[in-house]
């Protein structure tokens, strides 16, 4: 495997992505676990451009981490007065650890006895986000998910209002 | 190029980092974290094998789309549960909210 331009890139944003994921488990002040989640969103978002996904690295940054990670923020702070809490896992943290290390042991063996070495089909169209925007404007593409996801839209936002008013 | 299965070890590795703060924190929100971060791995998973699978469709990035739009709907309700839990119980501790434990 020689090193390229895109090697050190995705390596990088790799790098992002799990350090991030490292600090949101193992960081005791939760308002340094927010902030190294929006690392790892970042790292995602750079790793949906290696893969020629710019419109989905886009709309991480803005929803994720603009809408997302400013939600959970606010959240932490409202609810500050357990911020300083000692214990920040329970006690069946070691069962845990061990079942999400055979978990990554599984996906990992799976997924490259399968996949190994595969490199990619074709090259993405240059109309890629038109034919997004077509698909979702179509009956006989998503038009349907599309409605049924504003409508969760709109259900969760009036949820959330009820849930959380005085 | 890179090869698939690096973008799926990545992933890998990110949900179960997700799969273990889920179980071992005590945390509420930090939970809602944890799911972000799975969430965020499977759209990885879901946006390396269209890319490699079949970049010429457009299916892989609507899935990606869709989990977007159900991570924020997710979001915005669970946050809104802890703050109304947080009014009532003052604590944001799983452990303490065994109001339905038998």
């Amino acid at each position: 495997m020689e090193i390229t331009p895109l090697t050190i890139t995705f390596g990088i944003f790799a790098i992002f992505a799990l350090g991030g994921g490292l600090g949101v488990v193992l960081s005791r002040n939760l308002l340094h676990a927010a902030l190294y989640l929006i690392l790892s969103l970042f790292g995602i978002a750079g790793l949906f451009i290696t893969l020629e996904a710019p419109f989905l690295a886009i709309v991480q940054v803005l929803v994720y981490i603009g809408a997302i990670s400013i939600l959970i923020t606010i959240t932490i702070m409202v609810t500050r007065r357990v911020m300083g809490v000692t214990d920040s896992v329970n006690n069946q943290w070691p069962v845990a650890a061990i079942g999400a290390l055979f978990t990554f042991g599984a996906i990992v063996f799976v997924l490259v006895s399968n996949f190994h070495g595969r490199v990619a089909a074709g090259d993405v169209p240059a109309d890629m986000i038109e034919r997004i925007g077509l698909a979702f404007a179509s009956p006989q593409g998503y038009l349907l998910p599309f409605e049924v996801a504003s409508l969760l839209l709109l259900a969760a936002l009036i949820g959330a209002i009820v849930v959380a008013r005085e | 190029m890179i090869p698939l299965h690096w973008y799926l070890i990545v992933a890998g590795a990110l949900f179960c980092l997700g799969l273990y703060g889920i179980l071992a924190r005590r945390n509420a929100v930090a939970i809602l974290m944890s799911i972000e971060l799975v969430l965020n791995s499977v759209n990885l998973n879901l946006v390396a094998f269209w890319r490699y699978l079949a970049p010429e469709t457009v299916n892989g990035q609507m899935f990606a789309i869709i989990v977007f739009a159900v991570a924020a709907a997710e979001a915005a309700v669970g946050l809104g549960l802890i703050i109304s839990i947080y009014r009532n119980r003052q604590t944001v501790i799983v452990e303490d909210i065994n109001l339905l434990k038998w």
